[in-house]
């Protein structure tokens, strides 16, 4: 069949002048909703300048507070070491769950199963509590057989440690599962290839799988974090001084209640807007390989 | 280094050279597999001796890839030994008895047989010199310029010298099972595997992956390549192996096996896979 006697040769028409140019239909929705969002945006400003019960002058006094300082770096202290408690303990579980020992497996969902299972604010309050059940903690041979370590329960349990094993065991349970999802999400095909060339078993899964698998755990990992940089607001329950047990305690004092309230929300606005630009570079360096156009058979 | 059509031919003087010897180097004996209620191995027996290269030919399902995998111990085999080596891969014999061997034990005797898969798995997140260096360095224990130096030699080898600092996506398929077996080829094995090398590449492709097979054939490196490929197990094999049904049907030399088949269940299946102008030839 041969071209249209119009059209060139090879199927291309060189002038663009001629190709009708195709234009948006007029977005009448879009501005119908400027005009909403902006309504409503006006208003919370109104609010927030002229409405007395925020008052800015309180919140000004206290958002530099030593006190309310000390409840960040708590807070953040907790944060980090409960996230690390929780990735260790999730990728442990995680491959005890795809290990194929049916020991193991049972092992690892046993644990999900329960620490999942039960409410955080229970988990906290009953290791906050541990020395009704166990007065002393040992370490030794149950059963009546020999003790090797003891120390009185009531001076291991802490505040701190409460809330570290409470929210610490909680997470574990949930990064197992985000781990897991994320190693079923590497090919098979990439630790046969890591076995394939001679890599031990710890290898093909920390320089093979793990960081393929980085790709899927990263994004709900930030999340994870995010959330439980808010998380540890309960442990003020068990007197833990965090950011919301700091103000907590200043506002049982002066009763500025809202004021107070407004300062531990915007430290965590702002903390959590640091740690999402932190997880925004994190996700780029995992996403190496994957970048770039497809620029197959170069 | 582009313009190089056979990146191997420098090394072919030296490789004429490299007798065959009658020691058989892979011995699989009586070797049995079940998956689940299927019994896809029923006593496979192959042998191949150094330098020697074995096509195994056959339809899909009839156990190929298994008995490939079984022999280095990717896929363990129910009953029967392979030696590789002299070596039994995948257990020791204790008192009397053949043991498993462990995870790491295993990941000893893999270092030394490299395999080539369908589907290429070269570590994506790697670039190609880093999917290359990475084994030789945490196996071998070699020092970065050692195994740096023998990966730019390998990728002039197979051609891709230009492609050190890539990353697997970017470059075709082709390529990247060339770099693969560059891959395979950095750990010096004393026996290479192919799984099916060119059946997920596009047939334009196929050719510069069994060309670097071919030349490295000529190099005396004993190879066990499953194949769907006829016309080039004629051209690279010495010996022809066609599975039917978990067991071997055939076996001998390529020439006869593949152009004057005894079993009609290698005729069917020859005829099949031939295109109509080579079936004359049969």
């Amino acid at each position: 069949m041969n071209a249209h006697p119009a059209m060139d040769t090879t199927g291309t028409s060189r002038d663009m002048s001629k190709a009708p140019e195709i234009i948006h239909p007029p977005r009448l929705g879009r501005w119908i909703g400027v005009i909403l969002v902006g309504t409503v945006m006006a208003w919370i400003v109104y609010q927030a300048l002229t409405n007395p019960g925020f008052q800015w002058d309180v919140v000004g006094r206290y958002l530099l507070d030593v006190g309310v300082l000390k409840g960040v770096a708590m807070t953040l202290q907790l944060t980090a070491i409960v996230m690390i408690v929780g990735l260790l303990i999730g990728i442990v579980v995680a491959v005890m769950r795809m290990s194929g020992d049916p020991l193991l497996i049972f092992c690892a969902h046993a644990f999900v199963w329960f620490f999942r299972g039960t409410p955080v604010l229970v988990q906290l309050v009953f290791w906050y509590n541990l020395a009704a059940l166990f007065p002393a903690i040992e370490i030794g041979i149950p059963f009546g057989g020999p003790k090797f370590f003891e120390i009185p329960a009531t001076v291991a349990i802490s505040s701190f440690t409460a809330a570290l094993l409470g929210l610490g065991l909680n997470e574990g349970a949930y990064m197992a599962e985000i781990i897991r999802a994320g190693l079923m999400s590497v090919d098979n095909g990439q630790s046969e290839a890591s076995k394939a060339l001679g890599h031990k078993p710890w290898h093909t899964f920390w320089v093979v799988v793990l960081p393929q698998a980085m790709k899927a755990i990263v994004p709900p990992t930030g999340n994870q974090v995010i959330g439980m940089l808010k998380y540890t607001s309960i442990a003020s329950v068990v007197a833990l001084y965090e950011l919301m047990h700091s103000v907590e305690l200043i506002y049982s004092r002066n009763f500025e209640i809202v004021p107070l309230l407004i300062v531990a929300a915007l430290w965590y606005l702002f903390l959590v807007s640091i740690l999402s630009v932190i997880q925004y570079f994190i996700e780029k360096h995992y996403s190496k390989g994957w970048q770039g156009q497809d620029d197959r058979g170069a | 280094m582009r313009h190089e059509q056979h990146p191997l031919n420098a090394d072919r003087a030296s490789i004429m050279t490299a007798a065959k010897t009658d020691e058989p180097l892979v011995r699989c004996e009586n070797i049995w597999k079940t998956r689940g209620q299927n019994l896809v191995l029923k006593g496979v027996n192959l042998q191949a001796r150094k330098g020697e290269v074995v096509c195994l030919l056959g339809p899909s399902g009839a156990g190929k890839s298994t008995l490939l995998r079984c022999i280095n111990a990717i896929e363990l085999a129910d009953r029967g030994l392979v030696h590789v080596d002299g070596v039994p891969i995948g257990c020791a014999l204790r008192n009397g008895s053949h043991v498993r061997l462990s995870e790491s034990q295993l990941s000893r005797q893999r270092a030394d047989i490299g395999m080539v898969f369908q589907n290429f798995n070269l570590f994506p997140h790697m670039s190609v010199l880093s999917n290359i260096i990475d084994a030789p360095m945490r196996i071998r224990r070699e020092t970065r310029a050692v195994a740096t130096n023998r990966a730019y030699e390998l990728l002039r080898k197979v051609g891709l010298l230009d492609k050190a600092g890539a990353y697997p996506r970017h470059l075709s398929g082709g390529q990247q099972q060339r770099i693969a077996i560059a891959r395979a080829l950095a750990m010096q094995p004393k026996l290479m595997l192919f799984d099916e090398p060119t059946s997920a590449l596009d047939p334009h492709l196929t050719d510069e992956v069994l060309d670097v097979i071919k030349e490295l054939a000529a190099t005396g490196m004993t190879m066990i390549i499953v194949t769907h490929e006829i016309q080039f197990a004629r051209d690279v094999a010495d010996t022809a192996a066609v599975m039917s049904d978990g067991a071997i049907i055939e076996i001998g030399p390529a020439r006869d096996v593949l152009s004057r088949p005894t079993d009609p269940r290698t005729r069917t299946f020859l005829a099949r896979s031939l295109p109509d102008h080579q079936q004359q030839a049969v």
